[in-house]
């Protein structure tokens, strides 16, 4: 990597809980999507897990409300550099979620499918063991439509294009296929501390 | 995914007084379709690095690429790209990214863009003048005139301008923000429209399109954020 002429960078004020080549946000909370921001009434949202499972289970507003909440507290990465600390979601443990289903023994990856028809791609055990959620409130407050509500998927681990805004659902496989940003030339896993932001990084 | 390369800076331009635009020339011919963006990447002498994305303005086919860089308040890198570099220097550089908010074209589109957000749209309003092309029409939304990049190129009657704040003397519309008249005239229902510009820009943008009959699918949009 060649050094460039005269730069030295703000190091000094950089917090070790940064990801290389990311920066600290402060409370700003930027939006990127691809598409534009669906309004989705709660009274017809639906979650469905099917693919390589026994039964595909599907749940209501009112029925993924009833389930045990899970918290998150903690950063969120998203691949155009920023990150933001000490940000709360509530939700649902896709753990929880998983355990009204019987997966197929070949059962290695997930789509996660949105309403608006986008899709990203993640291995299953980065949605398992306590590492993603379906949550509907960030801060204490219900999540916005452009933030992704009224329920989004959360992975904090990855950058932030794998938690799906406005979730629909996760589709089992045993191959992996690409979603929407990883057909576009973006990363198959996405983990902020190997600067997977590419395929083939 | 392109591998690193290193450019060299061989024009600095000021579009605005917080927009300059870099002319890095490539190793190679630029491979870029209109729309889409580098990763620009400075590194220390320690190895400390910083990147950002920055959209191409210019057309491809050239080992010349132009990013337009906006200048912002605290912006590690954007403030050294604005006071630090000049011509000759060495900047490295990947791309061309972004499958989805390119138009190569083959289809009529529209553009609509707020501020900074012109700078992907410009790259397509270049394409269609130099090249056969579907026709390209493009809707630009600038503070004042001070404010709008390419301003000597934003002329003809494929590309109208809407200033929000503060219009040039005697212009035909009054300032304020995109309505619904502003894109009287310029849908045609075979248009695929890229929308670029901040968060709340986009969202009111589309708002509008979707109003007008601008079915979803149709509409792809860019959301610049402060990076």
């Amino acid at each position: 990597m060649a050094i460039t002429r005269g730069f030295t960078g703000r190091r000094k004020d950089r917090d070790p809980r940064l990801p290389p080549g990311q920066y600290d946000s402060g409370r700003d909370w930027p939006v990127l999507n691809a598409e534009p921001t669906p309004r989705l009434h709660t009274d017809r949202w639906t979650f469905t897990i099917e693919g390589l499972v026994a039964e595909p289970a599907t749940w209501t507003w009112d029925q993924i409300q009833a389930l045990p909440r899970s918290r998150y507290e903690g950063a969120i990465h998203c691949v155009t550099t920023w990150s933001r600390f000490d940000t709360t979601f509530d939700g649902v443990s896709v753990d929880t979620l998983l355990e009204s289903v019987e997966l197929d023994p070949d059962a290695a990856y997930v789509m996660a499918t949105s309403h608006t028809g986008y899709t990203t791609n993640l291995p299953l055990e980065d949605v398992t063991d306590g590492k993603a959620w379906v949550v509907w409130d960030a801060d204490g407050a219900p999540l916005t439509p452009e933030h992704g509500g009224p329920a989004r998927l959360l992975v904090p681990h990855l950058y932030f294009w794998k938690s799906a805004k406005w979730v629909s659902g996760l589709r089992i496989m045993a191959e992996d296929e690409q979603g929407f940003w990883e057909r576009n030339g973006y990363h198959d896993r996405g983990d902020p501390w190997l600067e997977q932001r590419y395929q083939g990084d | 995914m392109p591998s690193w390369q290193t450019a060299t800076v061989v024009d600095v331009r000021r579009e605005t007084p917080s927009a300059k635009t870099l002319r890095l020339r490539l190793p190679t011919v630029s491979a870029h379709v209109a729309g889409q963006y580098y990763v620009l990447r400075l590194t220390a002498d320690d190895g400390y690095t910083a990147s950002r994305d920055y959209s191409v303005a210019s057309v491809p086919g050239s080992d010349t690429i132009d990013l337009t860089v906006e200048l912002l308040p605290g912006g590690e890198v954007s403030g050294f790209l604005h006071d630090v570099v000049e011509v000759g220097d060495e900047l490295e550089v990947r791309g061309p990214i972004g499958g989805w908010f390119a138009w190569d074209g083959s289809a009529p589109a529209l553009g609509v863009a707020g501020g900074s957000g012109v700078v992907p749209l410009m790259s397509m309003l270049r394409l269609s003048r130099e090249r056969t092309t579907a026709p390209f029409r493009l809707l630009v939304s600038a503070r004042r005139p001070a404010d709008l990049y390419y301003a000597d190129e934003l002329t003809g009657p494929e590309v109208s301008v809407a200033y929000t704040r503060q219009t040039p003397p005697g212009y035909g519309r009054a300032a304020g923000r995109l309505v619904a008249e502003d894109l009287a005239g310029l849908l045609t229902p075979d248009q695929t429209v890229y929308v670029c510009g901040t968060p709340p820009f986009c969202d009111h943008a589309t708002d509008l399109l979707q109003s007008a009959g601008v079915d979803a699918s149709r509409i792809r949009a860019e959301r610049f954020g402060p990076s």
